[in-house]
């Protein structure tokens, strides 16, 4: 290959990276493709400063009289919520992985709204700069929930500036939602019928519909908080007739389903790899695919559960408890349906699959015990201890950061045109599920035996369960490290990767060549089978 | 799309239905009715509304997509509103437990 | 339908590169432009809750305030919002016909008639800046028994006819872009999307005051 290096320079073909150069062609692309890219790198930064601040405080956390000031550490962990809750999480697979694939997957040349998608990412950016200047300016103490009336009467920090970032970054992460529904509805390609539609298209359908429907809520509920702090009105103190509950309402009627906008498109990328990498269809796909809609549609009738002990009505903790374990039910079905694919499959051990085992695992852990917290006895005991802390890692951490690690390995050659190093690559993904593990089993041991949690200091029997988690952390970090290295350097300098490198099935590893051109496709692709059709080589062949 | 433009009159005919709801709404105010000032209130309210939504948005013409998602939106402010009124309308309750 | 006429197909100058055809466009146009409207429903949707769970707490307290309210006022500016729903539905229906002139002459109504109601708004504003209706370290209030529960209803009314109007003035802005597109006879080829979309978002803010009227001012007569 090296020999014909320069030759293969010259007649690379036209692609969206090669298509136009110059910082105005990036600043200014309506092309998904580009704007999925814009929005790789700014998340990255985020993750990264977000990731910064979990390393002060597990640093904090390594002595039980720690290093910072209590100030300074509620500083921390409300940075570090925020940035990665709002900044990270909510846009990182839909807005990257997401804009990327759908029109691919579909057979599109580009979103609905291609403008539009180009103003959520600048909008992002706004509602990013109005967040990062509040974390400059001094930062923000009132933890990610903003809880009133500490957040709205009595908390001296930039509690308006952070909100307006929220609400700003709010209709960004709207627009993406609203570009998806309308391109999956009416964008599909000859013969894409919804039954054909790959799981990856279905995930982000269901976390669109959440991003439509429960978005707006939180950006209302950030302007009434907002003005409140100006005002003094008494809306949500109750010194002055007001009821703090009400925010607490309001504020989980999003922050609840949006803890689904950040595991549906982790379960779509799942989906995705676990057929590729055990070369079978997905079993049940009809499941798996309406299991996506009805944990759209339930995560919106279970946010009660993070009020057990607010002085919520007992009553309506009973209903909300009772959704919370129904939301378990298709939850489990993906699982079970992953796991009866992989059954018989022809199994190999790529990192996109090594990825894709940490999320089944962790995923589950971090789900059942989810039905501890939702089971009212039990909450009352743990409630703000290191075991919600733990539990709420293992489904955004060991669940979603794995999915996207292992959807970002997955599409790497397709996004870049060049192979990624296998050796470090599944180093990696092992250092992140040990680091990951050592880092948050041991918060669960934590918090049942009763250390809460945004304290800085605590406790002397606490700190070898401590030590241990801030241990793990160290090679978690690393383990996030080592990707960002060897992938830039793939960028860059990696063999170039054929047009389907895992023989994988869709639209875009198929009919597209790698790297996709501008429009994605040279002809307008026909779906004639169903998706996954691994056991379907043959017959094509006979066919031919 | 072959659909018809709509005559004048049908617009003018809606426009002075919401005039006369409007009139009727503020009248009706005005008397001493209890609770059903709040009923009557809110029904001439939802009136008016799926008029403009019926005829003025053109919903009444519009594809079974469009209405699914505007049925899918109130549904979705309905799930706000009575899980909200579900904690304070039941928050005065006690146990009662004689039957314990 | 014996005076009515068929909206002719539009020419294709329109169509951007990555749809099929115009029909496919316009679907996916108006597709947005409702689940936008879902997302306006919800939005306003967070505030029409806190106003009902003030509502069912203190029922008195928001009895007494609503005399504090200005009905006439309230109602001539429903009244203006329908009659403006109304020219913004004739100038889609001359879009349809390609009338420029009408198209034009309908759409300037429309910005007026919204212009007025946001002036009788700032009348309304301005006498609860006098009363010191304005919920903040400077309200008073009549019935001291009520003083902060007042001061909460005041905030959601301000909150709510606040961003009501905030709507209304994007409304004008957008109109005001169509008016100049229409001078410019961006629409004289059939082609009239949006029109059709700003018509949609227009009722849309007028379906919202059209609830916020009886909930902000009738409620409480009811002594």
């Amino acid at each position: 290959m090296n020999a014909t290096l320069p030759f293969a320079q010259t007649e690379t073909p036209i692609n969206y990276l090669n298509a136009d150069y110059g910082w105005k062609s990036w600043l200014f692309a309506t092309d998904h493709k580009r704007i999925a890219l814009l929005y790789l790198f700014s998340i990255t930064a985020f993750f990264f400063v977000g990731g910064a601040f979990a390393v002060a405080m597990r640093i904090n956390l390594l002595t039980p009289e720690g290093i910072f000031s209590h100030d300074t550490y509620n500083k921390l962990f409300t940075m570090h919520g925020i940035i990665m809750v709002f900044f990270f999480l909510v846009p990182s697979i839909p807005a990257t992985l997401g804009n990327f694939l759908v029109p691919m997957m579909i057979g599109a040349r580009d979103l609905a709204f291609p403008r539009i998608n180009l103003l959520s990412w600048y909008i992002y950016i706004v509602g990013g700069i109005f967040t990062l200047t509040a974390v400059f300016q001094g930062g923000v103490d009132t933890g990610w929930t903003f809880y009133a009336p500490f957040s709205s009467s009595y908390s001296n920090t930039h509690v308006i500036l952070a909100a307006l970032g929220i609400f700003v970054s709010g209709f960004s992460s709207i627009l993406t939602g609203l570009n998806f529904i309308v391109t999956i509805h009416k964008m599909r390609a000859p013969g894409m019928t919804w039954n054909r539609l790959p799981l990856f298209i279905w995930g982000h359908y269901a976390t669109s519909l959440i991003q439509v429907l429960g978005t707006p809520v939180i950006a209302i509920t950030m302007v009434l908080l907002g003005l409140e702090r100006v005002l003094h009105a008494g809306i949500f103190d109750p010194t002055l007739g007001g009821d703090p509950i009400l925010f607490q309402h309001l504020f989980w009627f999003y922050s609840h389903p949006a803890v689904y906008i950040m595991i549906l498109p982790g379960m779509a990328v799942i989906s995705e790899i676990v057929a590729c990498f055990s070369r079978k269809a997905i079993f049940g796909y009809g499941f798996v695919a309406y299991s996506s809609i009805a944990i759209a549609v339930f995560s919106f009738i279970v946010w009660g559960h993070h009020l057990f002990v607010s002085g919520q009505s007992m009553y309506a903790s009973m209903v909300f408890s009772f959704f919370s374990f129904l939301v378990a039910i298709p939850s489990a079905i993906k699982v079970f349906n992953w796991t009866a694919t992989m059954y018989k499959g022809s199994i190999s051990y790529e990192t996109p699959m090594l990825y894709a085992f940490g999320f089944m695992g962790l995923f589950t852990i971090g789900g059942l015990t989810g039905l501890f917290l939702a089971t009212m006895a039990i909450d009352v005991h743990v409630t703000d201890t290191y075991f919600v802390i733990a539990h709420f890692h293992y489904v955004m951490v060991g669940g979603m950061v794995m999915a996207y690690m292992g959807g970002i390995h997955f599409w790497f050659p397709k996004i870049s045109g060049r192979l990624y190093p296998e050796g470090w690559a599944k180093f990696a993904a092992l250092l992140v599920f040990a680091g990951f593990n050592l880092t948050f089993f041991p918060q669960f041991i934590l918090g049942y035996q009763g250390m809460p949690r945004r304290y800085a200091h605590y406790p002397p029997e606490f700190q070898v369960l401590n030590v241990m988690s801030t241990a793990g952390a160290s090679i978690l970090a690393l383990g996030y490290l080592i990707p960002m290295i060897y992938l830039a350097w793939a960028w860059r300098y990696g063999p170039k990767s054929p047009q389907n490198p895992w023989n994988a099935k869709g639209l875009e590893w198929e009919q597209s060549p790698t790297p996709p051109p501008t429009f994605n496709f040279e002809h307008q692709p026909v779906v004639t089978e169903p998706a996954y059709n691994y056991s379907g080589e043959e017959q094509e062949v006979k066919l031919g | 799309m072959s659909h018809q433009v709509v005559p004048v009159k049908v617009y003018a005919a809606i426009f002075g239905a919401l005039l006369a709801l409007t009139a009727t709404t503020v009248a009706v105010s005005k008397l001493e009715l209890g609770e059903y000032n709040f009923i009557v209130a809110m029904t001439i309210a939802v009136i008016k509304g799926t008029l403009v939504v019926m005829f003025f948005m053109d919903v009444r013409r519009a594809s079974s997509m469009t209405k699914l998602f505007i049925g899918a939106g109130f549904f979705w402010l309905a799930i706000l509103l009575v899980f909200l009124l579900s904690d304070y309308l039941s928050r005065g309750w006690l146990l009662n437990i004689h039957w314990l | 339908m014996a005076d009515s006429e068929a909206i002719l197909a539009p020419q294709e100058p329109e169509l951007r590169h990555h749809f099929d055809d115009s029909a496919q466009q316009l679907e996916a146009s108006t597709l947005g432009m409702w689940v936008f409207l879902v997302t306006e429903v919800m939005f306003f949707g967070g505030m029409f809750g806190a106003y009902i769970v003030y509502r069912n707490m203190y029922p008195e307290a928001f009895a007494s305030t609503s005399h504090f309210m200005n009905v006439t006022i309230g109602a001539i500016n429903t009244g203006v919002l329908i009659f403006s729903s109304f020219t913004m539905v004739l100038a889609v229906r001359s879009a349809q016909l390609r009338q420029k002139k009408a198209l034009i002459a309908f759409l300037i109504l429309t910005l007026i008639l919204g212009c007025v109601f946001l002036s009788l708004k700032y009348v309304e504003y301005h006498e609860k800046w006098v009363d010191h209706h304005i919920p903040g370290p400077g309200f008073q209030y009549a019935d001291p028994r009520y003083f902060h529960q007042a001061q909460i209803l005041f905030y959601l009314y301000f909150a709510m006819t606040g961003m009501h109007a905030i709507h209304m003035i994007v409304g004008a802005g957008l109109l005001i872009t169509l008016i100049v597109m229409a001078a410019r006879n961006r629409f004289s080829s059939g082609w009239y999307t949006p029109v059709e979309m700003i018509g949609l978002y227009w009722h849309f803010v007028d379906i919202v005051w059209i609830f916020l009227f009886p909930l902000l001012y009738l409620i409480g007569h009811t002594q």
